[in-house]
């Protein structure tokens, strides 16, 4: 499947999305894209911003699919960090899309990321969403929302945070966020993401880098 | 062989070979005034000879990877998985090519084939060979065929050496390297067994310096203790598990004879060892070991690898199994962390399998379809 014939499928999200993280990207860098999936992003960089990309995913059918269409995948998993193949400060950017909930230690990944990135950008379900809060508070169970679609027992997204946690972890980790928005699951911001993006976003988007160095 | 020729199959094949003149100087520093590949081919050239796949065979291979020579022949090549008709290495859309290597035992030339300026045949007297010498006679062979450039060029084990190597000493005549199950080089380990290998074979009474033929011999207890020895390395201690366990030969414990086969595991190490004597040359056994043990290219670059692959062009695929223990997957990764340090074009891909090093002859279809897909790509690129 080419990535017309892909993006053709799915529209509207993809379109939203990609024209978004394309916009933090300068053109011509160095860009890895973790847990790539079927490498729809990196196509779309490499066609309108001329990157340099590679994409890093686990699963076999995505990996398949990035070798038709011509995408540089590496099939790691996350979970073992990115040492064995990336040197530091080997790329502009370092690209995770809806996979930090899912990895065993968030905060050392996010360490990774800008040890062989010089930026990184990532995107992550907001568990302080207002429909998230009132599920808990007033009915009792965990969330079950657009972003956050699975039962407790069978998620894979085993480390949920909110805006503020995440915030929260950059600073104890020494990172700046450079840009943030949050989105609804099709990637669109209304006003009142904008105005409490914590309880109105669905979905966060990061931009950071580290503080010094 | 099946009554009727599978349909995924490129059916009876016949083998060729191409005499060169040109003398051919090896790394040892010895020059061949002549000599002759075997090799076989399968599907057909474009006219632009721009859809040609070069395959490396491994240690004990040789230029027969796919179809079948006769009617009554009991198996296939031996990458039949992966030629023919809608498979990965598809001859409908690829002309491949698979010669038999140098030093070889089936064809080509080697110790048992006749030395032109003595008229006997080599024996021990054919020279040490290199992975860069193959790469520079199999250049030779594709030229003799019309083709300037390979579409791919293939291979697992010491097959994905070649196609590395390659990639490093002719960046320009590829276009893309598939290496699967290879290593940047050997480790100790590797080299360790190599030796026991060879000393099995070189110690043998009957291997008399190398020239055994010359005795109406061959030194058959020395070669199937090596190919014993490598088929241990070849498959993972889970395969071996799930094969035979402590299965028993006979149904109980042989207490009076310590030579008798009590174990199926036995029993099998046996048979392969044996079969094999039948099928190959003790020399080239021990050549090819040294072709593994010397292969290293960032021995002319400070030992630093990436530096060896700084030529590289081609776009480059590293496959490996999770059970191989002989080349892990951690050897592949050191070549795809060198191939990054360059910005190189590489993908590399990592198979859920079981069964050691062997996997990557057999039909796992993560590996058919990870595989297929790449070489697609190839296609139509």
């Amino acid at each position: 499947m080419t990535y017309y014939q892909h993006a053709a499928r799915q529209p509207h999200i993809l379109r939203t999305d990609l024209a978004l993280l394309s916009e933090w990207i300068k053109p011509g860098s160095s860009v890895l894209d973790l847990g790539c999936g079927d490498g729809l992003l990196l196509a779309h960089l490499q066609r309108t911003r001329q990157v340099k990309g590679y994409g890093v995913e686990i699963d076999d059918q995505h990996i398949a699919t990035c070798l038709e269409q011509g995408i540089n995948v590496l099939q790691v998993d996350l979970n073992d960090g990115l040492s064995d193949f990336f040197e530091e400060n080997r790329f502009d950017y370092v690209i995770m899309s809806q996979a930090l909930q899912a990895i065993h230690r968030p905060d050392l990944l996010l360490e990774d990321m800008l040890h062989i990135g010089r930026e990184g950008i990532v995107s992550f379900p907001n568990f302080g969403h207002w429909i998230s809060r009132i599920q808990l508070f007033f009915a009792g169970h965990m969330p079950h929302t657009r972003a956050l679609p699975h039962n407790w027992y069978n998620s894979p997204n085993i480390h949920l945070c909110t805006l503020k946690d995440f915030e929260n972890l950059c600073s104890g980790l020494g990172i700046e966020v450079l840009q943030s928005i949050a989105l609804d699951p099709q990637h669109q911001s209304t006003a009142g993401m904008r105005w409490l993006p914590n309880l109105f976003g669905e979905v966060a988007v990061y931009h950071f880098k580290r503080k010094y160095g | 062989m099946p009554d009727t020729l599978p349909t995924d199959s490129v059916g009876l094949v016949t083998e060729q070979q191409h005499h060169f003149d040109e003398p051919l100087t090896l790394a040892c520093g010895r020059t061949l005034p002549e000599y002759d590949l075997t090799y076989e081919t399968y599907g057909k050239l474009n006219s632009n000879a721009s859809n040609a796949l070069l395959i490396c065979h491994a240690l004990s291979g040789d230029h027969h990877a796919a179809g079948y020579h006769d009617m009554a022949d009991k198996k296939p090549g031996w990458w039949e998985t992966s030629i023919g008709p809608g498979k990965p290495f598809d001859t409908n859309r690829f002309f491949i090519v698979c010669p038999n290597n140098l030093g070889g035992c089936k064809g080509s030339s080697g110790p048992t084939t006749i030395n032109p300026e003595t008229g006997k045949t080599y024996g021990a007297d054919f020279p040490i060979v290199t992975v860069p010498d193959w790469v520079e006679s199999q250049r030779r062979l594709g030229k003799a065929l019309g083709i300037e450039t390979w579409a791919a060029v293939v291979g697992g084990s010491l097959g994905g050496m070649q196609a590395l190597q390659w990639a490093i000493q002719y960046p320009d005549e590829l276009r893309y390297s598939v290496i699967i199950a290879a290593a940047p080089k050997l480790s100790a380990q590797n080299i360790a067994f190599n030796e026991v290998a060879r000393q099995a074979i070189l110690t043998d009474p009957d291997f008399h310096e190398g020239h055994y033929l010359a005795h109406d011999t061959v030194p058959k207890r020395g070669l199937m203790l090596a190919r014993m020895l490598g088929h241990i390395t070849y498959l993972s201690d889970d395969a071996m598990h799930v094969k035979f366990g402590r299965e028993l030969r006979e149904g109980e414990l042989n207490y009076q004879q310590v030579d008798q086969v009590n174990f199926q595991v036995e029993s099998y190490l046996r048979y392969q060892g044996k079969n094999f004597v039948h099928r190959f040359d003790a020399n080239t056994y021990v050549l090819m070991t040294k072709a593994l043990d010397f292969f290293d290219p960032a021995k002319d670059y400070d030992d630093n690898l990436a530096k060896a692959l700084a030529p590289i062009k081609a776009k480059c695929l590293l496959m490996s199994f999770t059970s191989d223990w002989r080349f892990s997957p951690a050897r592949s990764k050191e070549i795809v962390k060198a191939m990054l340090h360059h910005d190189r074009d590489v993908s590399y891909v990592e198979i859920d399998a079981p069964h050691g090093h062997d996997a990557f002859l057999m039909p796992i279809p993560q590996y058919t379809t990870t595989l297929k897909a790449y070489m697609d790509r190839i296609e139509t690129d």
